[in-house]
């Protein structure tokens, strides 16, 4: 049925151009009068590259087909020429992609849910080189190569033959997918807030509206949202009934007016409730500026409100079902509503001559609005071998034809529309063509249970109209008018206003439509198309259970069938019903697939919000930052913090700048940042006692005025962190933390304070941040600081691990001797607000003593060469303090860790032990996470000895210096061992970790 | 919609104890810490924050506060610390603020479930602020030192387009 190229290339001039001597021709579609939309202003937009006019309040949809344009798109597979089926979010077909420039190109929009604006840019997917001519479609040719199942079939081929990667899979990946995600980064803003109510209504239609006036009425907060433009449903394209008393439209104008004057309810028009998650929690995604053709550079795309309801009330109506019959996919083939729809809301008639199949009274209601707007409505096909409820009585009165007991058995294709389908009657074999441009279809309506499945709500079967209900909902959940079964504007406006314990509005002027099975012909074959937009048809299902795909789930996945971004919400319940014929089985013992949130797809902008560059992760800085700035600092990050990592001179690469640095502070002096370590104030009568359980070391029988170094084990008992306990007072500590541990040990602490030990009188209180910290360390550091220390810092009066408040340049500063570099060494804690002036005041006559700034780059190889481990490089996790070689104290108590320390996998000889390693050549610093082994060429699957934990170039060495983790290690001192690299073996000796100044007489001077 | 500005430095103590601390605290101090729980008490510049049962955040325009209280809750089992600089105060004020705050914060900021007086720990984003709303358009936002530029950039980012 495709044309040839050169024939579509002249219907697109003749019909899709819609320029006439350079003036655009008027919609050929819109009626004279009725609709919502805005007749005055003409809006121009183009569709693949044609321009068109449309009017204000159109959709892309309603706007292409008011300029008579069907076609629209491709479908994934075959590539089969596609038209609008749909008014709403169900659209499987119509999708676009819509172009802002910049960067702002959105995929897989649907024509019916995209506003027009002003200059709108929109393209058909799918298509190459263009829809008209789409070389794609030359796969329709190999259909009965590519049945259900393809994908698993072809992967499934012999191997060797390399098919599947030669041929099939760049084949697939080309062909695969919908519309193309952009190459370039999104420029627009997204927002994310969370919001409160008491009830949350999704969906304004008539019981939507009637619930959220019952709701605010009573004083509750009540978010009203709906996915369109405009609030109403079904009420915007309602003209006869009357609603209290005035017409259903005016009806909804009040209602809207009421509710937008309630302080306490908020109305959220372009807001599609999307997921129901636990909790009551409901996801909607609001469109801010898609529809505007200029929006404000402030304001952003979309919004994500994370919304707790105490109650959520789902009235997100019912999704009308097609017919599965040849040829059904054909542009110019669509939803009876929907037509009413274009009709009724915004004017448009979709078809000149139509011929109406359903198997539902409701397209009765199409029938008689079209014929009134003038359409000739040709036949009304009804599948039910009889049609005389009230609605089909009033077609027979309007002169419309009816048959009854008919079938659909084709439909025709000229150029890129319908031109005739064929009808059948019954089992008489008697059919005939008949001419048409649009063929409207109804197999009764879906309710969209989607949000109410999506929050575990149980779903229940009603055999007489083939549909499932809203069953058991989840606590704080109800559901309401057609979603819960709803047929008619009287009862969806009765379910409302019963949600909120309100006055039933009185519905006059409608004809009921009674409700029927929908109709499935088992037995239709050939083009019959299930799901539009992943091209499964009624033979792929029946085949699918053949193969023994009997689950529905399993169904699903093996022949895509509502896997689309359209998640199947026009398909899916004929695809049920086909698979229930063909294993004979009722549907309701087959069961659903599971719906799953999104009901609509959102962008990914969306859920991202305002999480990304800069804002990604909060960036940490310390007080001294501008100093370290100003220094010209080289920073790294370190979790969120950014520390200085070396302080280049002209000329300097990282390794002259840290040699210097480290040498530097050995020489004379150095100053260092080190405010990021975590720091814990732990005060109470018990505050030693609790210590002493936390830390492998003797914290009980520290002196006021002392510290000691700490190790805090796991249960399991390896290390989990370390750090240095000052005892301020008999009652208080000052304990610090690693900079990655802080958080981590305050927690693990209160765990215990809490929960183990509630009995001990102790309190934690986190001053990390209230600190800053200024290590000045080297051989000079106490001539740096004595002059600006008021009072005495000798090492009589303030010795190697002693801690004391002094003022330090005239600030209140806690002040302690330790040493992280194996020098004399003081680190100043002072009020985080004081640390620049105390910078300020140190910096000069650092410089003075011949020192420097250093970085962490250089803290590490000065703790290095003095063997100091660093928590997370030396352990991993695995680590006893015994491997490490810290011994437990005579006398120290029970703590955390000491049983599993008993084990006796952990005092097994062999365990990996911390030593230190020296290569044979001087000049080779070993690769860290590099494995030691007994043989210069290992042979494959020889097992490691241990790693590398730390490698450095030592300054004060001068030669390369290691340390790592060694099976049995320090009984291999001085053994020759390799480290074996891909560029070729190398000899390391065994050593001590300490490289430098074993008995610790820098420390104490 | 709203303002941001940043609170001059204050005094901050983290007080620990049993209701009895919290009631000679409160002698000393001129603000009673509230036993009620996620209330904050406030008299001039001085207010105590109620963090958890034993735990209150007291907030002073001068440090001499911390050795009166120090002097006053001798003999009593208590934990006293300043935490002075480990915070900075965000003052926000304006009709807007509580939505801009409702972008991270996941609770209900509407006054019938946070009303003024309210004080609580909670979250901003990917951070941990505390809480109180001083006023109906008043809010007092306690931020770590180093996160202050990301909640002030947070902020600001959900204040705008609306």
């Amino acid at each position: 049925m495709i044309g040839s190229p050169r024939h579509e290339g002249m219907m697109q001039r003749l019909l899709v151009g819609r320029m006439f001597q350079g003036r655009l021709l008027p919609e050929s579609m819109r009626t004279a009068d009725g609709g919502r939309v805005e007749r005055r202003t003409d809006i121009r937009f183009s569709f693949d590259g044609a321009d068109y006019l449309g009017c204000g309040g159109d959709t892309l949809a309603s706007a292409l087909l008011a300029n008579g344009v069907h076609l629209v798109g491709r479908s994934m597979k075959y590539h089969r020429p596609r038209g609008i089926v749909a008014a709403g979010a169900e659209e499987p077909n119509a999708l676009v992609a819509v172009v802002r420039g910049g960067g702002r190109t959105t995929p897989n929009l649907r024509a019916t849910q995209v506003e027009l604006f002003e200059g709108l840019e929109a393209h058909s997917q799918n298509r190459w080189p263009s829809l008209n001519t789409d070389l794609g479609a030359l796969v329709a040719l190999a259909a009965p190569l590519l049945p259900a199942g393809f994908y698993y079939k072809t992967m499934m081929g012999p191997r060797g033959l390399g098919l599947w990667h030669r041929v099939f899979e760049p084949l697939v990946r080309r062909a695969a997918g919908l519309g193309r995600a952009p190459r370039v980064a999104d420029p627009d803003r997204y927002a994310r807030y969370y919001a409160h109510c008491d009830v949350l209504v999704a969906g304004a239609g008539p019981a939507g509206i009637a619930a959220a006036l019952a709701a605010g009425r009573g004083g509750a907060r009540t978010i009203l949202c709906d996915e369109q433009a405009e609030p109403g449903g079904a009420l915007l394209s309602e003209i006869a009934a009357l609603i209290d008393g005035i017409p259903a439209r005016e009806w909804l104008a009040q209602s809207l007016a009421e509710l937008a004057a309630m302080p306490h309810v908020r109305v959220m028009p372009r807001t599609t409730a999307f997921g129901c998650y636990p909790h009551n929690m409901v996801g909607l995604a609001e469109r801010v500026t898609d529809h505007l053709a200029a929006p404000s550079p402030d304001q952003p795309r979309e919004r994500l409100w994370r919304v707790r309801a105490r109650r959520i009330v789902l009235a997100t109506g019912a999704i009308e079902r097609p017919l599965v019959f040849p040829g059904n996919d054909r542009p110019g083939v669509m939803l009876a509503g929907a037509a009413r729809e274009y009709l009724l809301r915004w004017g448009v008639k979709v078809g000149s001559r139509v011929v109406i199949a359903t198997a539902c009274d409701t397209a009765y209601r199409a029938a008689l609005d079209l014929a009134t707007a003038g359409v000739a409505v040709k036949l009304v096909v009804d599948l039910r071998a009889a049609a005389d409820g009230p609605l089909p009585q009033a077609a027979r009165a309007a002169g419309i034809a009816v048959l009854a007991g008919g079938r659909v058995l084709g439909t025709h294709l000229r150029g890129k529309r319908l031109d005739s389908v064929l009808l059948g009657r019954g089992d008489d074999g008697r059919r005939r063509w008949f001419d048409c441009d649009a063929l409207l279809m109804c197999n009764g309506w879906t309710p969209a249970v989607h949000l109410h499945a999506q929050a575990r709500g149980a779903l229940r079967w009603e055999g007489e109209r083939g549909v499932f209900l809203p069953g058991e909902p989840a606590p704080g959940v109800e559901s309401i008018g057609a979603c819960n079964g709803a047929t008619d504007l009287a009862m969806a406006l009765a379910q409302g206003a019963a949600s909120g314990g309100g006055a039933v509005p009185v519905v006059e002027g409608e004809v009921p439509a009674l409700p029927g099975p929908a109709h499935v012909d088992a037995a239709v074959a050939g083009d019959a198309f299930v799901d539009f937009q992943n091209d499964v048809r009624a033979d792929d299902v029946r085949q699918a259970v053949a193969e023994g795909f009997h689950a529905i789930e399993h169904v699903k996945r093996y022949t895509a069938g509502g896997l689309g971004t359209d998640q199947g919400k026009t398909g899916n319940m004929n695809l049920l019903a086909l698979a229930a014929a063909a294993r004979g089985t009722p549907i309701p013992e087959l069961g659903t697939t599971t719906f799953r949130p999104p009901y609509t797809p959102v962008s990914f902008g969306t859920l991202a919000g305002p999480a990304r560059g800069e804002m990604f992760d909060p960036v940490r800085t310390t007080p001294l930052h501008a100093q370290a700035v100003a220094e010209g600092a080289v920073f790294e990050d370190v979790g969120q913090w950014k520390r200085a990592r070396y302080f280049p001179q002209a000329g300097e690469d990282m390794h002259a700048a840290v040699r210097r640095e480290v040498a530097t502070t050995r020489a004379a002096a150095g100053l260092f940042d080190a405010s990021t370590l975590g720091k814990i104030e732990v005060v109470g009568p018990d505050a030693a006692i609790f210590l002493d359980r936390l830390y492998l070391n003797a914290i009980a029988t520290l002196k006021p005025g002392r510290c000691r170094y700490g190790v805090m084990l796991s249960e399991a008992g390896f290390v989990m962190d370390d750090g240095v306990m000052a005892r301020l007072a008999p009652d208080r500590f000052h304990v610090t933390t690693t900079t990655s541990g802080a958080a981590h040990v305050l927690a693990h602490m209160e765990d215990y304070r809490q929960t183990e030990w509630p009995e001990l009188r102790v309190w934690l209180t986190s001053t990390t941040e209230h600190w800053a910290v200024l290590a000045v360390q080297g051989p000079r550091a106490r001539d740096v600081l004595a002059p600006l220390v008021a009072g005495d810092i000798s090492a009589a009066a303030l010795p190697h691990m002693a801690v004391r408040d002094l003022k330090v340049a005239g600030i209140p500063a806690r002040m302690m001797r330790v040493s992280f570099s194996g020098e004399q060494g003081f680190e100043v804690n002072a009020p985080a607000r004081h640390a620049p002036a105390l910078w300020d005041a140190l910096r000069p006559r650092i410089a003075a003593a011949g020192g420097t700034v250093y970085g962490t780059e250089a803290m590490h190889v000065l703790r290095a060469e003095k063997g100091y481990i660093i928590v997370g490089q030396e352990t991993d996790g695995t680590v006893t303090p015994g491997d490490l070689g810290m011994a437990i104290g005579r006398g120290k108590g029970d703590f955390i860790g000491r049983r599993s320390l008993a084990r006796p996998d952990m005092l097994a000889a062999d365990r990996r032990q911390l030593v230190g390693l020296l290569s044979d050549d001087p000049a080779l610093v070993l690769e860290e996470g590099a494995q030691i082994v007994a043989q210069s060429a290992p042979p494959p699957g020889t097992k490691a000895l241990g790693h590398v934990t730390s490698s450095y170039f030592s300054p004060a060495l001068g030669r390369s210096i290691a340390l790592a983790l060694l099976a049995g290690g320090r009984e291999r001192t001085g053994e020759r061992l390799f480290v074996p690299l891909a560029r070729g073996s190398i000899g390391v000796a065994v050593a001590a970790p300490v490289f430098l100044d074993p008995q610790g007489g820098r420390l104490h001077v | 919609m709203f303002e941001i500005a940043e609170a001059p430095p204050a005094t901050r103590l983290m007080l620990r104890g049993a209701p009895e601390v919290a009631a000679r605290a409160g002698a000393a101090f001129g603000v009673v810490p509230p036993l009620e729980p996620c209330r904050a008490n406030q008299a001039g510049e001085r207010a105590a924050l109620w963090l958890g049962p034993d735990e209150w955040l007291l907030l002073a325009p001068s440090d001499a506060d911390a050795t009166k209280l120090a002097a006053a809750l001798e003999g009593l089992v208590h934990s006293l610390v300043d935490v002075s600089d480990g915070t900075e105060a965000l003052l926000l004020h304006g009709a807007g603020a509580a939505l801009a705050l409702s972008a991270g914060c996941p609770l209900d900021l509407h006054p019938d479930a946070f009303p003024p007086g309210m004080a609580t720990r909670t979250v901003l984003g990917r951070i941990g602020i505390t809480l109180w709303r001083r006023g109906a358009a008043d809010w007092w936002v306690e931020v770590a030192r180093s996160q202050a530029a990301y909640a002030r950039a947070f902020l600001a980012e959900a204040g705008r387009g609306w």
